[in-house]
């Protein structure tokens, strides 16, 4: 079997091999066709901003750069945003914006600035010519990782600044202040300290190009540690361009720095301030110079200045007044009087990474926060969320089974939600529930329960949720008598079991089991940790103290117990572990050792133990946070006896989570920190999928049993779904050898609902549903550009039920299809109506879906379904389906009688206007003609509030619209209301013979005594084919 | 085998490099000659084309008409009704209201953008630099599933919302044949700014001597699905008068 499938993978290996020159490699976009991920936010508590910047002369521009979410833009002065940088790496650093091509020219450096645990990594600077469409990547930044600041010359936009923060879990030389006069290409060192320190702040003189403030910061984080300061940090200056720099530090601080923050007022750039980290208590805070930085002066020491200066240190002063100062902070602050003293910014998310000021009027500010963007109009006092930016940072997701399935997660400083995967009227913000606070991270369904786990952060509590009631429990492991300190993960594991519903695991540095759903626990470990003692700092933060708990390690990080077998569970370490017990907790092994070419104490990230053995499993490890940014994802199928990589040059970035398919043991899918990339040979190619899924973080994958849809949680981009993914089950070297091939139709039910949706304002973020539409699926082997192609559904007969638009693209295209045979073609009047634009609903059975390309013709053959939890009855779908076909012949027996009408008195008319001697014959059959058809159809008034009273024609589609867009019978309202037009058209098609009979034969002597045309009619089939 | 590996690979790099050697201006003659050739494109006075706007179940007819002056209009039809949209008669431009089925004419913003239109009859890229417009190949990329020229085009600025903005459209040539398949545009105005719309081009025909594009399926970029326009006959040159295209004053 194993052979079997290495020579598939092989087959397809040499596919992409470029046999046939001109052909393209059948991996990336090209693969996967119109398979299209579906972007379900949520956006309502948004997610982390690192910095915001306005268009210099245009109010309605504002670009956001984000955490892990990319960069968006608003054109509408911040109403709204749309992301415009999908295709790069979502970190963002700093966005800078030319002042000499301000519409078409922007600068983005990649690497979120602000260095909390969960950073991001960025991969450069890139740079757009016209405005966000089109993204050019600046060489020669590579490994600059973060980058803090770009300065742009306005009066010459080829001569710009960069500030590299640099690489914040190792050593480097690319970092420092880097210089180009040509546009870019070519760059110059110009202040570099060491490989330690890196720039924290650039800053131009916005009077004076050639004066520039750069702040150096001495700072080192690790998995298990963070410090901030030393005696290289320092504020620099330059006033020629960058050539010499000295450091301006006259009434600075004595002893070590810290982070530093600048920012030269715009409206008079001789004032400065500095916001400073430094050694004693009684130094920190805001500084201010009136000399260009050449002497300084202490003004605020406030907590709102001084706290946790590696995630709050900027400062930004209002472009009209140098006396107005806004400081990040927990909450963010605003000085009015030069910076003496401070107040609170107005309610919003809290932690505030960057204001900007709007350029005409400074009442109006945006906010970028960990919970998104906030604007004020009075000043920030108070603040208004942008309701479209859905950055949820997840940490983990998970899904259930219920119909349709709900998605888990937990956010970076943004609690504990669940949300459906399709709602009525699409998933909005308040389809999604809250269910934990603090910073989110993992949440776990019971497996047959209305229960949920989770958690905040290091454990401090372990919710047990009772979803009905809206109850909650705390049911956190604690140490017992004679145990241990618990060490719990920032990011605590917990796993739920398919063999026992009521089991729920917890890992510290010991695994914990409970069988009674969190109220009474086991440990079944010793402690799977290297228990090292150097990576146990109580003291983080360097010269802030910062301990928050996120940088404790030598914890369990992942557990997996084998959906096989219960006995077989996994561990993974934070430090490097991977233990495996095959007896359920009474003997550890572990088997790390055995992985080939994996550094030594390397993060287990996730593993991921297999359906389709119990030994079989997947370890995924990354070692970002000691700076190896290198994927490492391991297959072993012997209990971890020996292991194999899986990875491939495909994949550029460090990867965190991987899903294996459930039925197809070569499928899977890995979660990369730029992006989700695709197996179908078992690793031996990867591919990244890029449809409509942003380069951002995914932290966690998880694949919905019942609809086969691959569910990621990313840390920037919220929820991300690709809607059933079997049909890469399928993907078979054979088929990419046909001209077209359809793949197999998954029968498609036409589920029952009629409710109504839709409670979001024009700005809120909505998540497209996934529809219950049939999804025809065909691989072309080349897009079809030139001749005639038609996609019809018809029935077993061949007779066509209706015809779709096809897609065209080489590769796999998915087509739609929603049940709706065609509309009934209404009879010409003055006002539209709405029966015109109801198709009748096909009923369940076999149909055909047939494709022309050319002169050749392809089908395939699918099932419809009628909802299986549906309450109607046979007999009575058939007689919902009887009357609506009824209904929609006689509305076009109507249209027909009509068209006869208007034909007649078309004629008759004519005849009189050649010659007045016609109007004896041709003027009663006017009349009697006009008379009916003021009966059939509406003759004046408009389609609003002038609307004429209805005729039989408005009166029968009002009812057949009602009859066919139900799934019942028709009521007994109906039914007489029914049998009522239909009287009355069979009174009005009696009249209409007579008036033929008496008036019209008439009519046709006069034309053929005078040799005048005669009314000639199309027949009633040619009439209906005319669609009109 | 080791021959055949270097031969092939030698083939590989000639044809990349070929590919590579084309200039904007080479793909945007290759179009046209591909499709009739720039005496066939030069020569049109005015094109008339009938085909069927699709909704699932339904097919409106359509009738587009374009002339060489700039002069344009398009008119669907549904229960007898017609539904004019963008008519244009080089001053006025005006269309149907769904509810009044009357005539009202458009904003003095839309219509001034549409003056500058006027000259993009046939193609924008025909004569593309008498126009004053600016062609700029921007490299190669996949895009449904085949490997185009990417091709920016820049056109007169247009006005929005009073402020002066560039029009920009990507158009995205077959490498194997030089047609476009793909045009995208910023949305500048409307509910959808912001976004980007995207025309998908196929099922391309002859027509008078001139291959047209007879599929043309709208939509917004990264989003499945869009509105297909069927185009079922091209009239090259026909009659047009020019009460055809004026504002039907009082009715």
């Amino acid at each position: 079997m194993k052979t079997k499938h290495i020579l598939l993978g092989l087959c397809i290996a040499a596919l992409s091999i470029p046999t046939q020159a001109q052909e393209i490699a059948l991996k990336g976009k090209e693969l996967f066709g119109d398979i299209t991920a579906r972007q379900i936010g949520p956006a309502l508590m948004s997610g982390r901003i690192i910095d915001m910047e306005v268009h210099p002369t245009n109010a309605q521009i504002i670009y956001t750069g984000t955490a892990g979410g990319g960069v968006w833009k608003s054109q509408d002065g911040g109403a709204s945003y749309a992301p415009i940088f999908d295709d790069h790496i979502q970190s963002i650093g700093q966005v800078a914006i030319d002042p000499t091509d301000p519409d078409q020219t922007v600068w983005v450096g990649t690497g979120e600035i602000w260095t909390r645990n969960s950073v991001s990594v960025g991969d450069g600077l890139y740079r757009t010519k016209d405005g966000g469409n089109n993204w050019q990547k600046i060489p020669g930044f590579d490994n600059s990782e973060r980058i803090s600041g770009i300065e742009i010359d306005p009066n010459d936009g080829n001569t710009v600044y960069v500030g590299v923060l640099g690489a914040l879990w190792s050593d480097s030389d690319d970092r420092g202040v880097y210089k180009t006069t040509d546009g870019g290409k070519t760059w110059e060192k110009v202040l570099y300290i060491n490989n330690t320190t890196g720039v924290a702040d650039l800053i131009m003189d916005p009077s004076n190009s050639n004066i520039l403030y750069a702040s150096m910061w001495e700072f080192r984080r690790t998995a298990w540690d963070f410090n901030s300061g030393g005696v290289n940090s320092g504020l620099h200056k330059s006033t020629d361009g960058g050539k010499t720099w000295k450091k301006i530090h006259n009434g600075f601080p004595e002893g070590k720095l810290g982070r530093i923050g600048v920012a030269v007022a715009p409206s008079e750039s001789s004032i400065v301030y500095a916001v400073i980290e430094s050694e004693q208590e009684k130094d920190k805070g805001l500084y201010r110079s009136e000399d260009g930085g050449a002497n300084w002066k202490r003004t605020n020491g406030d907590f709102s200045l001084t706290v946790r200066p590696f995630y709050f240190s900027r400062i930004v002063v209002d472009p009209k007044n140098p006396d107005v100062v806004v400081k990040g902070g927990l909450s963010g602050s605003i000085s009015r009087d030069g910076g003496n003293t401070f107040k609170p910014l107005g309610n919003m998310h809290s932690d505030i990474h960057d204001i900007v000021f709007d350029i005409n009027n400074s009442d109006m500010m945006h906010v970028g926060t960990d919970g998104g963007v906030y604007r004020s109009w009075n000043g920030g006092t108070t603040m208004e969320i942008v309701s479209n930016l859905p950055l949820s940072q997840f940490y983990h997701i998970s899904v259930d089974n219920a119909e349709p399935y709900n998605i888990y997660g937990g956010l970076q400083d943004n609690g504990s939600w669940y949300g459906p995967s399709s709602s009525p009227g699409g998933i909005e913000a308040r389809d999604w529930t809250r269910v934990g606070v603090g910073d989110g991270f993992r949440v776990l369904p019971h497996p047959t329960k209305d229960i949920l786990y989770s958690e905040m952060q290091g454990a401090d509590n372990v919710w047990r949720y009772d979803m009905k009631r809206n109850y909650t429990k705390n049911v956190k492991p604690l140490p017992a008598k004679g145990s241990a300190d618990l060490r719990f993960n920032w990011n605590p594991p917990m796993a739920t079991s398919t063999h026992q519903p009521d089991r729920f695991y917890m890992g510290s540095q010991f695994l914990h089991v409970s069988e009674d759903m969190g109220d009474t626990w086991k440990v079944i470990s010793p402690d799977l940790t290297t228990n090292d003692p150097k990576k146990q700092e109580k003291n983080s933060g360097g010269l802030s103290a910062d301990n928050s708990g996120a940088e404790t390690h030598t914890t369990i990080f992942t557990i997996a117990e084998s959906p096989i077998n219960e006995k077989v569970i996994w561990v993974g370490t934070d430090d490097g572990n991977v233990q495996i017990t095959r007896d359920g907790g009474a003997n550890w092994t572990n088997v790390v050792a055995n992985i080939p070419d994996l550094p030594a104490n390397t993060w287990v990230y996730h593993i991921e133990a297999s359906v389709h053995g119990a030994g079989t499993a997947y370890a995924v490890f990354e070692g970002h946070a000691r700076g190896d940014m290198k994927p490492y994802v391991y297959k072993t199928t012997d209990y971890g006896k020996s292991w194999k990589s899986i990875t491939t040059d495909d994949i550029t970035m460090f990867a965190r989570n991987i899903q294996e398919d459930y039925e197809n043991e070569n499928l899977l899918f890995l979660g990369a920190e730029d992006g989700l990339y695709i197996t179908v040979d078992g690793g031996l190619n990867w591919s990244k999928f890029t449809n409509n899924f942003p380069a951002t973080a995914v932290h966690f994958l998880d694949l919905q049993k019942q609809t086969n849809d691959l569910v990621a949680g990313t840390h920037g981009r919220g929820v991300i779904i690709i809607d059933d993914i079997s049909i890469l089950r399928d993907i078979k070297p054979e088929i990419l050898d046909k001209n077209v091939h359809f793949f197999d139709t998954k029968p498609g039910t036409m589920v029952e609902e009629g409710g109504f949706g839709g409670g979001s304002t024009e700005l809120e973020f909505v998540g497209p549903n996934p529809g219950n539409a049939l999804k025809i699926k065909y691989y072309l082997k080349k897009r079809h550009t030139f001749g005639k192609m038609t996609l019809a559904i018809q029935d077993m007969e061949g007779n066509e039920i209706t015809t779709l638009a096809p897609g065209k693209s080489k590769g796999i295209n998915i087509v739609s299809w929603n049940y709706a045979s065609k509309s009934p073609k209404l009879a010409a009047a003055k006002t539209f109506a709405f029966g015109g634009f109801t198709p009748v609903r096909v009923q369940a059975g076999m149909y055909k879906a047939v494709l022309k390309k050319g002169k050749d013709t392809y089908e395939t053959t699918f099932e419809v379904k009628n909802d299986p939890k549906s309450f109607i009855t046979a007999p009575e779908r058939k007689e919902q389906y009887k009357t609506s076909k009824q209904l929609f012949d006689v509305q076009e027996d109507l249209a027909y009688m009509v068209y006869q009408t208007n034909l007649m008195v078309n004629s008759a008319q004519d005849a009189i206007e050649a010659n007045a001697k016609a109007a004896k014959v041709a003027q009663p059959l006017i009349d009697d003609l006009n008379e009916l058809k003021n009966t059939l159809v509406v003759t004046t008034g408009d389609n609003y509030v002038g609307t004429a009273p209805p005729q039989l024609r408005e009166k029968l589609s009002t009812l057949y619209s009602d009859v066919a867009s139900n799934y019942e019978a028709p009521s007994a309202a109906q039914k007489e209301n029914i049998n009522l037009l239909l009287e009355r058209f069979n009174t009005a098609n009696a009249d209409f013979e007579k008036i033929k009979s008496k008036r019209l034969v008439k009519f046709e002597k006069y034309l053929e005594k005078q040799e005048m045309k005669p009314i000639t009619f199309d027949t009633k089939e040619a009439f209906l084919d005319s669609k009109e | 085998m080791k021959t055949i590996k270097l031969l092939l690979v030698a083939v590989i790099v000639s044809f990349t490099t070929m590919a590579q050697a084309q200039t904007a201006e080479e793909i945007i003659a290759n179009y046209f000659e591909n499709t009739g050739g720039m005496d066939a494109w030069n020569s049109l006075e005015a094109l008339k084309f009938e085909g069927a706007i699709k909704v699932q179940g339904m097919e409106l007819p359509m009738t587009m008409i374009q002339t060489k002056e700039g002069k344009q209009l398009s008119v669907a039809e549904f229960q007898g009704m017609k539904f004019y949209q963008g008519v244009f008669d080089g001053e006025t431009m005006w269309n149907t209201n769904q509810m009044t089925m009357a005539a009202e004419k458009s904003d003095a913003e839309t219509t001034a953008n549409a003056k500058l239109e006027m000259n993009d009859f046939g193609d924008p890229f025909l004569n593309y630099a008498d126009k004053g417009y600016t062609v700029e190949l921007l490299g190669n990329e996949t895009i449904e599933g085949t490997e185009t020229y990417k091709i920016k085009l820049t056109k007169e600025p247009t006005m929005v919302d009073g402020a002066e903005v560039p029009t920009v459209a990507y158009y995205y040539f077959d490498m194997d044949n030089f047609v476009p398949i793909v045009i995208e545009q910023d949305l500048l105005t409307g509910p959808g700014k912001g976004m980007t719309g995207q025309t998908k081009l196929s099922d391309y025909q002859e027509a008078g001597g001139i291959y047209f594009p007879f599929s043309i399926v709208a939509g917004a970029k990264g989003q499945p699905g869009g509105q297909e326009i069927v185009i079922k006959s091209v009239e090259i040159n026909p009659e047009v008068s020019d009460e055809m295209f004026a504002f039907p004053e009082g009715k």
